[in-house]
């Protein structure tokens, strides 16, 4: 069991600016970004797929006029491509004026996670996405992995550049 | 307050014009030459004219004499607005009936003082 | 409360550097007439119209607050008053030294307006050696020197009081020019105490009475420290129709007050720092076409209304009323698209206004006689477009004299007129507007063109382009510069430039040859970037949008007329040429619906004068859409310019015709050599090629 030491980051604007985020699952994993950078949550609805893009670019949406592409983050994590139903979810992101819908199992809830409770991930050696990941947290003896949004957003990141990111 | 027309070619200087009169209440015509402004007088009661000297279509002198034949505006006070050195212009304004002449360059604050000198 | 001006001061560079187009396109007409020997009457208004605009500027730059502006321009008026009171001659020299006159002035009212109030050293050189320029050759002519505007004669007995014993006896002029003696001693009344005695000897008996002339006269003691000065100020305006006198009162003690500066015309204390006037563009709208736009706001408002009233309470009945609701609300829609579309619209004349006096330059510059002629200035375009088609129209005309035109002698050594000719026309067809500009020089030099892009490495050795080809080859990179590299159209802009920067406008351009009659060039462009006629196609479980003016025609084929060469790409015969053959679905890796080709349909689209087939499942149908960016959120694709959102909400992509083409023909150059101009890459790679621009807009 991991417990919090010392807060790690001084810059809280990579994690959102202040405490609150918004959790959510991928898999058996729970994740958490900065409430700030979340710009609204919507169902999940067709999606215009974008020739020669790789596996997790699912394509673009229409948001109520914007174009706005979609990341499976399970794919972009390297977990199995899950089935799509009326539960699933895309979290609309907003991160300097870029935005993005990352498609997730589920969404959780507000929580609010103070500085002090953060903690260094440990070294994920092998796993994918591990670049992505800010730090920890605990919360109720969930472990929460929070993820740096704008790495996630930024368009080398979503194309990505190992291999098994570029898909087929 | 009063209905002042400002009569010159150059929009900058007419809108400039305009702003200064509006913002102390009087109420302003534009016209960009002196035929535009001929026309003007006569569907509106104008207390001021103000007009600037080398225009096209009709100049400055030639509006005076214009208005000046119209019995509504027989003794209405007419501005020209000419340069230091247009002298010549000035006398051929005055014996074409013009009241007086406002100097360019002048800024609003002048512009002003003449106008409640001449409307009181 | 200071009153804040500088709002103005965009409109008054706006305005400033308009006239000064004006008066450069008048000059270079008067430089052409008497070129030609014509100019010997030059019309009066022409030199009334010159000198006012000079004037204007002159005027308002000293009301804003730009001194040096208004300095330099008050030089340039006292030249043009000296030209059109007839006191110098109107020659060669005299418009040259004008031209660069206005080009001065332009580019110092440009500065200010960029906020660049200190003039650098270079630039307040030029102007003070035009201005010695200009008063050299007004002292030759005999011309009063410029100089600065002298203020009036300072007669000044000095105030200090205790005042002045002033008589005023008004003429007869004077009240019909509207002035007014009260006025005049309420201004008096203003610097001192005033009393006055009023002499009404001079009043006539009735049958002599004249309410237009004033009868009375004053005697007026005024109590001022004011100098003579100012008081005579006072009575400025009628100083020739009055008779005055002025004396001052018995001094019973020393002056004590210091003189009081009387306001002066001096220029005005605004500031004329920072404007702000570059930040934002705006465009000159007709009245007429605001008056239309807010009718038809209206008329949807009310359809609007009368849907919303039918929706509320419906019943089935009803259904007739809301289709007939919702056939309006399209025709509305579709009126007020137009109608804002045609906002952003301005005559090409604007772009093509500079063109000109950039040829006169040029052809001064390498010792060429060029005509330059316009046609169609008034076709209109996107505003956008219009901004970015300027700098590769200017490039073109230059390119055009310094490579086409011939010098004079070997011009009329073929039989030419010595002066060339290079002729602009635009015109509207149909969703497009088209440039052509084209000259009677010597045509493309094919040899230079052919040998230079075997050098570079463009040509397969055993290659044969046809001429055509050769002409097209002027757009890869590397081949446009002449082999002497000049000054003027070599600079870091190429035609490969030039056409990526019409390609990003959605448009084309074409070069057409004749060696030693001339050469043509045609660009197309597209009438606005917002909305693009397209052609939607299935390709797979989606559907595309091919830009209409990207499409030549659609055929069906089948298997049996695609050859393919061993490792090659797959070919069809178009008539008498050979294009390559693209399959969507491969391109996109997606599965096609139509099993074979004589299921599907090739559309056969057209770009930068090369052509390719394309594959696709289905024709759905044309349709207007309006362009989203996708690099917005996203990125660039390759093979996709942009993206729209269809009828019912779904995101369709709209396809880079050029893109694709361009990438057929590079898979073809690589397995058969060289064949219509495809670029130097990786064979059969798509996604290597150079950015050659897409077809869709910046629009969100």
């Amino acid at each position: 069991m991991i417990t919090a030491t010392a807060p790690i980051h001084d810059d809280l604007e990579a994690l959102g600016g202040d405490s609150q985020y918004l959790t959510f699952r991928l898999g058996e994993q729970e994740y958490a970004i900065g409430i700030l950078k979340v710009q609204e949550i919507r169902v999940w609805d067709r999606v215009t797929p974008i020739p020669n893009s790789p596996r997790h670019v699912k394509g673009v949406l229409n948001l109520r006029g914007t174009i706005v592409p979609i990341i499976d983050l399970r794919l972009r994590f390297g977990l199995d491509e899950s089935e799509y139903n009326e539960l699933t979810v895309i979290v609309v992101v907003n991160v300097r004026g870029r935005l993005a819908g990352l498609v997730v199992d589920a969404v959780q809830d507000v929580i609010d996670v103070p500085p002090d409770r953060h903690c260094a991930a440990p070294d994920y050696e092998g796993r994918e996405g591990r670049e992505f990941i800010l730090g920890l947290a605990q919360k109720d003896e969930q472990l929460l992995v929070l993820l740096d949004i704008d790495k996630l957003v930024n368009p080398e990141a979503i194309i990505g550049a190992t291999p098994e990111a570029l898909g087929s | 307050m009063a209905t002042i027309m400002t009569v010159d070619d150059t929009a900058s200087m007419r809108q400039m014009i305009s702003f200064t009169l509006n913002s102390i209440g009087h109420s302003v015509i534009e016209a960009c030459d002196g035929q535009d402004a001929l026309k003007l007088a006569q569907g509106n009661k104008v207390d001021l004219v103000i007009a600037d000297i080398n225009m096209p279509n009709m100049d400055g002198i030639t509006l005076v004499k214009s208005l000046r034949a119209l019995p509504d505006y027989r003794y209405t006070p007419i501005l020209m607005l000419t340069t230091e050195s247009q002298e010549a212009k000035r006398q051929e304004g005055r014996a074409a009936g013009a009241t007086g002449w406002i100097v360019k360059p002048f800024n609003p604050e002048q512009l002003l003082n003449v106008v409640k000198k001449v409307l009181g | 409360m200071p009153i804040d001006i500088r709002q103005f001061h965009q409109t008054f560079f706006e305005e400033s550097l308009e006239g000064l187009a004006d008066m450069e396109t008048e000059l270079l007409s008067l430089e052409q007439a008497i070129g030609e020997g014509s100019g010997a009457q030059v019309e009066a208004e022409t030199l009334n119209t010159l000198f006012r605009a000079v004037h204007s500027i002159k005027g308002a730059s000293g009301t804003f607050g730009y001194g040096e502006i208004a300095e330099f321009a008050h030089a340039l008026e006292t030249l043009m008053d000296a030209l059109r009171a007839g006191e110098l001659p109107i020659d060669a020299r005299v418009i040259a030294l004008l031209l660069r006159a206005v080009d001065q002035l332009r580019a110092m009212i440009q500065a200010a307006s960029a906020g660049r109030t200190a003039a650098r050293a270079g630039e307040q050189s030029t102007a003070h050696r035009l201005r010695d320029e200009v008063e050299t050759l007004l002292a030759a002519a005999g011309v009063a020197a410029t100089g600065r505007d002298a203020p009036a004669p300072a007669d000044r007995d000095a105030g200090g009081g205790p005042g002045w014993e002033i008589g005023f006896r008004p003429g007869p002029g004077l009240l019909a020019n509207g002035n007014d003696p009260l006025r005049i001693f309420r201004e008096l009344a203003g610097l001192g105490r005033l009393t006055a005695r009023t002499d009404i000897s001079a009043l006539p008996d009735w049958e002599g009475f004249d309410p237009a002339v004033c009868h009375l006269s004053w005697q007026l003691r005024l109590e001022t420290a004011a100098s003579r000065a100012q008081v005579t100020d006072a009575f400025e305006w009628v100083l020739g129709d009055c008779d005055l006198t002025l004396a001052p009162l018995a001094r019973s003690r020393p002056p004590a007050a210091a003189e009081r500066r009387a306001p002066d015309s001096s220029s005005a204390d605004t500031t004329p720092a920072e404007t702000g006037a570059a930040a934002v563009g705006s465009i000159r709208v007709g009245i007429a076409k605001v008056d239309a736009l807010i009718n038809m706001v209206g008329e949807l408002v009310i359809t609007q209304a009368m849907l919303t009233q039918t929706a509320n309470d419906f019943a089935p009945d009803k259904l007739a009323r809301l289709q007939a609701g919702v056939a309006q609300l399209e025709r509305n829609t579709r009126d007020l698209q137009e109608s804002v579309m045609s906002i952003r619209m301005l005559p090409i004349g604007f772009v093509f206004n500079r063109l000109p006096r950039a040829a006169r330059d040029t052809a001064a510059q390498l010792g060429k006689r060029v005509r330059l002629t316009l046609a169609g200035e008034r076709t209109e375009l996107d505003k956008t477009v219009i901004e970015r088609i300027s700098d590769p129209l200017l490039h073109l005309v230059r390119n055009s004299i310094d490579h086409g035109i011939e010098p004079p002698a070997q011009r009329v050594a073929a039989g030419k007129s010595e002066t060339g000719t290079i002729a602009l026309h635009a015109q509207q067809k149909g969703g497009n507007v088209i440039i052509e500009l084209s000259d009677d020089g010597a045509g493309l030099p094919r040899d230079r063109i052919l040998a230079r892009a075997r050098r570079l490495g463009r040509l397969a050795p055993d290659a044969t382009p046809t001429p055509a080809e050769i002409d097209a080859m002027i757009f890869l990179p590397g081949l446009s510069t002449a082999e002497v590299v000049s000054d003027i159209s070599g600079r870091g802009v190429g035609m490969d430039v030039v056409r990526n920067n019409i390609q990003s406008l959605g448009g084309s351009v074409e070069v057409e040859s004749e060696p030693g009659r001339g050469t043509r060039f045609t660009l197309r462009l597209p009438l606005t970037l917002a909305i693009l006629e397209g052609l939607s196609v299935q390709v797979g479980e989606q559907s595309y949008i091919i830009p209409l003016v990207n499409i030549a025609e659609s055929i069906c084929l089948t298997d049996a007329q695609v050859s393919r060469a061993a490792g090659g790409p797959e070919m069809f015969a178009l008539r008498d040429e050979f294009l390559p053959l693209v399959r969507l679905h491969e391109v996109f890796n997606v599965a096609a619906r139509a099993p074979s080709l004589a299921d599907g349909i090739l559309v056969v689209i057209e770009a930068d004068g090369r052509r390719a087939g394309v594959f696709v499942d289905e024709l759905l149908g044309q349709q207007q859409v309006v362009i989203k960016n996708l690099a917005a959120h996203y990125q660039r694709v390759d093979g996709i310019a942009a993206a729209t959102i269809l009828g019912d909400g779904a995101v369709a992509l709209i396809l880079d015709a050029a893109s694709l083409v361009q990438a057929a023909h590079a898979r073809s150059y690589a397995a058969h050599g060289y064949r219509g101009g495809a670029e130097r890459g990786d064979a059969g790679e798509l996604n290597n090629r150079t950015d050659a621009g897409t077809t869709g807009g910046h629009l969100q």
